[in-house]
Formats: C-alpha cells, structure tokens, sequence
C-alpha cells in the first residue's frame, strides 16, 4: 500500500508533455504549443512555428511595390487594409508625395471598419473558446455588415487589396456612408447586448480576473503593442505617437488599464470598438472631395535609402523596414509584426497557472497566426 | 532628445562611434564587438532610455552580413537605429542583447532561421520557421532549384 502511494508521488513529479495543435481549434490557426505540465499547472510552453511559412518577406525581394501590397493582405488577414497601408505610406513617404485629403479620410474610415470588424472577430472567438457559443453567432453576425460594406466598395471581403502607393485602387461606392451609418447605428444597439452577455457575466469574470497578469515594464520589454500592451498601462498607440492619414484630425481616447490581466485584455478591445466608432462618426460626413488616387509612374523605384514606418493594427505596431537600392523591387523588407512580437511573452504568461487558462491567456492576446509565420 | 542632442549623446558614450544623419532616425553604426555594451548603456542611461526594441533586422549585403536594431524610448518617444555588420559569411557572431530586451528572443532566431546570423549567449537559438537541413533563403546567394522565376 505504502508503495503505490509513493509511485503516485513520483508521476507528479515528473513533467508530461502535451501537444496542443497544430489544428487545435483554440489556437485560431496552425501553430504548435509544446506544454510541460504537473500535474494541471503549466511549466513551460514552447511554441513552435512555420506551419503557415510562406516566405513572404523573400518574396517581396523579386516583386515591385505594387505587387508586395497583395501580399501583405496575406499576414494579418483580420487587418488587411493596414497591412496595405502600411506598406504604401512607406512608399509615400520615401518618394515624398503628398496625399490627396481625400485619400487620407478614406484609409482612416476603412482602417477604423477594419479594426471594428477584427475585435468583433476576437471578441467571438475569445467567447466561444471560454465556452460561450453565442458569442461566435453574435459577433459574426454584426460583423457580416462590416464585410457587406468592404465588398460593396473594394470587391474583397476580408483580403481587400484596396491601398495602392498613391492613394486607393478605386473611388468610394455610393452607398458607402450611407450602410457606414447604418452599421454605427445597428452596433450602437448592440454593443450593450455584448456586455451583458461576456463583459459582465460571472463565469467569464472567475476564467478572466487576475489570469496572466503583465506589468507595464515587462510589457515594454517584451515588446507588446496593441490592445494587450496598453491593458497593461503602456501608451503605444501609434496613431496618437506618430499620427498617419487622418489620425491629426480626429479627437479618441488612447483605452489604458492598469491591471493588465486577460480580462482587460478583453476590455480594451471592447473599449477600442466604442472609440473606432467615434473616429469614424467624426469623419464619415466630412470626406473631402477630390482624387481618389494620384498619378504614379507604373514603374516606382523609391531612391536609394532605408525606410521605417509604423501602423497601428488591431493587434498592435506593425512596421515596414524596407531597404532600397534604387532598383524596382526592394533590397530587403522587413515586416514587424505586432503578433510575432507578442508571441514571446506568452510562456512568461502562462507559467503556474492550470491549462484551462492557457486558453484564456492565449485568446486574450488575441493571436493571427499568419501574421507570426509570415 | 532631437536628432542633433541624440548624435550629442552617442558621442559623449563613445567617440569612436560613426553616428550619421538618416533621412528618419539617427543611424549609429558598431562593431559587433560593442553591441552588448551600447546596447546596455543606451537601456541603462537615464537621459536616453532606449526601453523599447522594435525589431532586428538580419540584412545580406551581398558580401558582409548585418543585424539592423530599431530601437525608442517610449517615454521620450525618440528612435534610433543601430546597425553593425562582419564579413566573415561562414561563422558571423554578434552579441545577443535578448539579456536587455526579452522581445529580442525571437527577432534573434528569426534572423538565425533565415539568414544564419549567429548571437552569442542567445538562452535559446534554434531555427524558428523551417528545419534544420533548410539553408538561410534570405541570404542573397541562396539557390532553389524550385524557386520560380520569371
């Protein structure tokens, strides 16, 4: 008897290794998490990547300008419009042509749709992972008229390709502001039902308070940008830091917590929905009038030189680094992706906590597993 | 700290660091030998306050090898860009600085996988995309023969 009781003892002691993906559906795509766990506790989390590798960033080596934007769609495929836009103010800024006011108002209003449309995204899917399957039908529904409108104006749903250096491919569709405005209105009403149901129930509360907490300087070095980083207290939004397009214009609140648990984690991008509605309330009357786009040679060779430019996606900093030598294709590109960069706190997260929570914290950061891969 | 402060600044740590006037950010370049110190000092010192690694960048200039760092501070919100390269193709080393910025663990490895830049004292470099028979296919002298070109 005294045996078997020891033998208990030494299983608990040793460590045992669980695969979790890579086509789990909690990792929202294919990635492997490699998790050492005693007994329910997490030890260690080991991510491995390249599922979804597609070498995008060697391909951008033999392509022209133009023709790198369609890939970009491919990396964060909930926040295609930045990633475009991304790489177009990069351009624009190295051959320093002004934009059209026109073109400025456009690309702030999509990427405000785009950021709406991607924390309803994550707000479904972080629901159902908890075990809330409403959710998923809730926010997929809203975000369907978010989709709606995209399609009307760029022929794309969720890989809208719609930015081009200049400006964007076409003019806005009639209808534009006026299913912008039914969607607001649509959402206002809404939005409280989301509270109800996730925000202020108490069995998402008892998975979410307290679950992975990350302090302001361990998410400066960590390098966490987005909703995540600012949960945990750090300013970086892009928009207020380095305004691009229309961001000068527009009055918004930067959401910043303290706490910096999943459960503000989730309540920052909540918070960012009501704010990208107000953004866009401020500018869907006032488009200016003008181009659209303006003329570029069909050729574009940014002179030689080196280029940095950030965005803020919904997941946080995205930036191009490009390296021209002057040629039409690029000498190097690099993409800082907000995900890749937040990837790496995740076994500093999880460590101690039960693997219950493994998916709460890993939802809460609100992965794009493209985006990691590249 | 503006663009002439900050040269200022990179002077008074080290007179023999080439600082230069980029088109965006002020461009410092080392010798791979003085990475993890520079890099350091610039997290350490009060004035300046480097606490936010953006990314690292491996570059292939076709005979030396680099590692870009794109580097701000998130209190001062100025950026700076340090940059340091070797010739030698077969073994280049540089310092790993993921000691100073825990986010440079990975940017280290992807420059590793892709480009076979080695960082000495990396707690954990091995390859992060593709596996371990793969060559570094951002290196400018990689061949496929199933690449597709046109």
């Amino acid at each position: 008897m005294e045996e078997k009781v020891k033998d208990i003892d030494t299983d608990e002691q040793q460590e045992y290794i669980i695969n979790i993906g890579p086509q789990h559906p909690s990792t929202h795509g294919v990635m492997r998490l490699v998790v050492s766990l005693k007994g329910e506790t997490v030890k260690n989390v080991e991510p491995h990547l390249g599922y979804i590798h597609r070498g995008i960033e060697k391909m951008c080596e033999s392509l022209t300008y133009q023709q790198i934007i369609h890939l970009t769609d491919r990396m964060d495929y909930l926040a295609a419009h930045m990633n475009n836009e991304v790489v177009c103010l990069a351009v624009e800024k190295a051959l320093e042509i002004e934009i059209p006011d026109r073109v400025k108002v456009i690309r702030t209003l999509m990427s405000e749709l785009t950021r709406i449309q991607s924390h309803e995204l994550f707000w479904a899917s972080y629901g159902m992972d908890l075990g809330g399957q409403t959710c998923y039908f809730y926010g997929l529904r809203d975000r369907e008229m978010v989709l709606d409108i995209f399609e009307e104006t760029t022929g794309g749903r969720m890989i809208v390709s719609y930015n081009c250096p200049g400006g964007v491919m076409y003019d806005l569709h009639p209808n534009f502001q006026k299913r912008v405005k039914e969607f607001l209105k649509h959402f206002r009403k809404v939005l409280p039902e989301y509270d109800d149901i996730l925000t202020n129930n108490v069995i998402f509360h008892e998975r979410t308070v307290g679950i992975g907490p990350l302090s302001l300087n361990e998410a400066i070095s960590y390098g966490i940008t987005g909703p995540s980083g600012r949960a945990s207290g750090f300013s970086c939004d892009v928009r207020k830091h380095e305004p691009y397009s229309a961001y000068d214009r527009v009055k918004f609140n930067e959401v910043l917590y303290a706490e910096g648990d999943a459960f503000h984690r989730y309540l920052a991008r909540v918070e960012e929905m009501r704010e990208s509605m107000n953004i866009i309330d401020q500018l869907i009357d006032n488009i200016p009038e003008g181009p659209y786009a303006v003329k570029m040679k069909p050729v574009i060779r940014l002179p030689e030189g080196e280029y940095y430019q950030r965005v803020e996606t919904p997941r946080g900093e995205l930036g191009v680094f490009i390296i021209s030598d002057g040629n039409k294709t690029p000498y190097r590109v690099h993409f800082r992706t907000p995900n890749f960069a937040n990837l790496s706190v995740l076994n500093h997260l999880v460590k101690g906590f039960k693997i219950a929570d493994l998916i709460s914290i890993f939802g809460s950061l609100d992965f794009v597993i493209p985006d990691i891969d590249r | 700290m503006d663009k002439i402060q900050l040269a200022e600044f990179f002077k008074s740590l080290d007179s023999d660091l080439e600082v230069k006037e980029g088109k965006q950010y002020t461009e410092v370049t080392v010798p791979p030998s003085k990475i993890h110190s520079l890099a350091s000092q610039l997290r350490e010192k009060e004035e300046a306050l480097f606490d936010f690694l953006d990314c690292i960048t491996g570059v292939d200039y076709g005979h030396d090898l680099g590692v870009i760092y794109h580097l701000r501070s998130t209190k001062y919100q100025h950026m700076v860009v340090i940059k340091s390269r070797t010739a030698d193709r077969e073994n280049p080393l540089f310092d790993s600085v993921s000691d100073i910025w825990e986010t440079a663990n990975l940017h280290e490895r992807e420059a590793f996988d892709l480009l076979g830049i080695k960082f000495a004292n990396h707690p954990d470099l091995r390859r992060l995309f593709l596996n371990s028979s793969w060559g570094f296919p951002l290196r400018k002298d990689y061949v496929d023969n199933d690449m597709i070109t046109w």
